[in-house]
């Protein structure tokens, strides 16, 4: 009777330690971010876990560990303050292994956004190689997202993590794709943000990613072959693998970036930072 | 058995002789698309539908250089209704490429800097991995390049095959390429180039303003739109495809898809020949040919007769209610050899005069015994009858209906009227100097009920009174009718 008694009692007690740690979580969390101080404010946490990428096999969730991302993709104003203190990645001065001659062509000249300077710089830069991209965020001690990561943080929907088969959500990206580019891209910030309180990973533009061509796609999305497989059998030509085939917008990502070498620019392609949760 | 093996082997003689004839006669042709040398350089003409590139009066083989450019773009679907098409050469279908075998195809694809993703483009003519798709897999702003021989000559569909495949061919990206043989195809007076497609919108058919890709519809295979060239109407009215009678017309026609086959037919014409599925072979006198996703077919067909040939996916619904229909206007001078347009439009009248007729109960009808009771019971029968169109005061209506009110027709010869009412009545009659051309049923009355009628119509409205008996009606019924 008393031994019931105390076995009791343990639980509770470990009931109310669990609870303090929670609250010593918050208050950690809450002090980091006071300390981060702008740094944070820009960057959304995104708590770790397990998701299921667009390609896999039927056992092959992925883990993402917890990481903190750019609540907007990098801006003109932005780059444009990146590269007045980095001359080497300036449009006359990059070298042509690291970006083709497309490289920033919406500006005037290498340190002039051009006659619409007061509407673009808010706008997200495009035009940029995966190696300038990357060269910015180690310049703001961040780095590029992982494709799993990016994946992870955009499967959200507006109320909902991990939404990938939720078709609703998945029909509003592909509106995205009937609305025309417009000649100059909206301001960052305009759409309503993820369930993580991240902005316009849909509906603005295009993102290189760290390893955006480690998911390889060919130009033969019907029959490609190679090291992911089963990523080709998302075209259909294979009933072997299980893929979400009705997750259209993933699969335009997928071979997006499949089109992609890192000094290519394109008009519509722009990026967004990450850090590590430490 | 002996006579049987001589027969046999005289066959294989003349087997034998046929092929030997065939490889010598393909000897003297000695034209071999693969090896064929290559003469010069030429920039290929494209068009956009419904035209299609004059036919090549090369005869050698050369270099063919073909520039395409993908262009995503807002585009007219339906009146009221657009659609973000994504385009080879800006149009839908995309342009039409000819070609002749044993060309050398120098394949340009270019992907515009402001469209928003990859495109690449597998040709049905390549003879080659992905039909060209993985070599040009093209990221928006760049160019790729790729070339292959044409070695089979026939009208070929290419289309964008890049992930996911079904939604970059349902937004616009196909069109058709055709490999001229190196003889030339035999010599018409019009080329047009169709192509069939669907498309899987959010909103209903019809419903305005730009309407997204709805993903659901097209795994369903339920499309709200389809349509020849890409829009509803895009052959209609003023945009109608023509020729003038007596032309060889030929078609080159395509489906897209992504997922219906067509069954192509032109209200009005027999399509003289089909290179069905776009091949060698020729199917002659043909109603309506099949035409699969991703296949083509060429028709050809003389137009005889002047007027509109509509052209359908004779799966119905899909014409009328889904935008399947395009024209061709045909002009010239009627040729009534071949077709002469009405003759007649009447009333139809069965064997029998069995029109009118309904299941009934019998009728009791009463015998008049006196012309008294003829023209009461008579006068019955008009109202219920002839008064609809002879009017109450037998005035009838002017130009439609004669008067039976003092008619001169009648009077003449009452055995007229008995023969309108038991034989029926059309052509012209001149009634109290009017003329009439109408047509009048025959009524389906007793010979008691005629002559009742009759009789109480030459007693009333000014005629001349007069009587007419059940035998006058019979012997008219007997009769064909009564000149008028």
């Amino acid at each position: 009777m008393s031994n019931a008694y105390v076995s009791k009692r343990v639980l509770k007690v470990s009931a109310v330690l669990k609870y303090r740690f929670f609250l010593l979580y918050i208050l950690f969390t809450a002090g980091f971010g006071a300390n981060a101080s702008a740094q944070t404010d820009s960057m959304a946490f995104i708590e770790g876990g397990h998701f299921m990428p667009f390609y896999h096999t039927s056992d092959d969730s992925v883990a993402v560990a917890s990481f903190y991302l750019d609540k907007h993709p990098v801006t003109n104003g932005e780059f444009l303050a990146f590269v007045k203190v980095n001359p080497q990645w300036r449009r006359s001065q990059v070298k042509s292994i690291f970006a083709e001659p497309g490289y920033l062509n919406h500006w005037s000249g290498d340190l002039d956004l051009g006659p619409r300077a007061e509407q673009i710089k808010d706008s997200p830069v495009t035009n940029v190689s995966w190696f300038a991209a990357r060269a910015y965020a180690q310049w703001k001690g961040k780095r590029l997202p992982t494709l799993h990561e990016w994946e992870y943080a955009a499967s959200a929907s507006r109320d909902q993590p991990l939404a990938g088969r939720n078709k609703g959500f998945v029909q509003q990206i592909l509106d995205w794709y009937s609305r025309p580019s417009p000649t100059i891209l909206p301001a960052v910030g305009q759409q309503t943000p993820n369930y993580y309180g991240v902005y316009d990973l849909h509906g603005l533009i295009w993102e290189w990613v760290q390893d955006f061509n480690t998911v390889f796609i060919s130009g033969e999305s019907r029959a490609d072959q190679g090291e992911l497989k089963q990523f080709y059998c998302a075209a259909g030509s294979s009933a072997a693998s299980d893929i979400d085939k009705e997750n259209y917008a993933a699969f335009l990502r997928y071979a997006f970036r499949g089109s992609l070498e890192a000094d290519f620019s394109v008009g519509n392609l722009g990026f967004r930072c990450a850090r590590d949760k430490q | 058995m002996d006579t049987a093996h001589r027969f046999y082997n005289i066959s294989l003689a003349v087997a034998t002789l046929l092929i030997f004839v065939a490889s010598c006669s393909d000897n003297q042709n000695d034209f071999d698309p693969e090896t064929a040398e290559i003469v010069g350089e030429k920039q290929a003409e494209l068009t956009l539908p419904p035209d299609v590139p004059p036919p090549i009066d090369r005869d050698n083989a050369t270099k063919l250089i073909v520039n395409m450019e993908v262009v995503e773009k807002e585009m007219r679907l339906a009146d009221g209704v657009t659609y973000t098409m994504w385009t080879f050469g800006g149009s839908v279908p995309g342009k039409f490429i000819r070609a002749r075998e044993g060309d050398m195809i120098e394949f340009h694809l270019q992907n515009h800097p402001d469209n928003k993703l990859p495109h690449n483009i597998d040709l049905h003519a390549v003879n080659g991995p992905g039909g060209g798709a993985e070599s040009t897999f093209t990221a928006p702003g760049r160019e790729t390049v790729f070339t292959f021989r044409a070695l089979n000559p026939g009208l070929y569909v290419y289309h964008c095959a890049t992930a996911p495949v079904g939604m970059h061919i349902a937004n616009g990206m196909y069109g058709l390429i055709l490999i001229e043989p190196a003889e030339g195809l035999s010599e018409v007076d019009k080329e047009y180039y169709v192509m069939q497609s669907e498309f899987y919108t959010e909103g209903d058919y019809g419903e305005r303003g730009l309407q997204p890709f709805d993903m659901e519809q097209a795994i369903e295979e339920n499309p709200e739109y389809v349509v020849f060239n890409g829009a509803v109407g895009s052959m209609m009215n003023d945009k109608a495809i023509t020729s003038e009678q007596g032309d060889n017309v030929r078609l080159f026609v395509g489906n897209g898809g992504p997922n219906l086959t067509s069954s192509f037919h032109v209200i009005g014409e027999i399509l003289d020949k089909v290179h069905y599925e776009g091949g060698d072979r020729v199917q002659t006198n043909v109603q309506t040919t099949s035409i699969p996703a991703g296949g083509a077919a060429m028709v050809e067909f003389e137009t005889e007769v002047p007027g509109n040939y509509i052209l359908v996916d004779h799966a119905i619904f899909r014409a009328f209610n889904k935008g399947a229909l395009a024209t061709l206007a045909v002009s010239g001078e009627e040729d009534e050899n071949v077709f002469t347009g009405q003759q007649l439009d009447r009333v139809y009248q069965p064997e029998g005069g069995a029109i009118q007729e309904l299941p009934q109960e019998k009728r009791t009808i009463p015998t008049a015994s006196t012309i008294e009771e003829r023209i009461e019971f008579g006068r019955e029968t008009y109202m219920a009858v002839c008064q609809a169109c002879h009017m109450a005061d037998g005035s009838g209506i002017e130009g439609a209906f004669p008067p039976v009110a003092n008619s001169d027709y009648l009077n003449e010869n009452p055995d007229r009227g008995i023969s309108a009412i038991v034989h029926g009545l059309s052509g012209e009659i001149t009634v109290n100097g009017e003329t009439y051309n109408g047509v009048m049923p025959q009524q389906n009355l007793t010979n008691e009920e005629v002559a009742n009628v009759i009789t109480y119509i030459l007693n009333s409205f000014d005629n001349e009174g007069g009587e007419v008996t059940p035998e006058d009606v019979e012997r008219i019924r007997q009769q064909e009718g009564v000149e008028s």
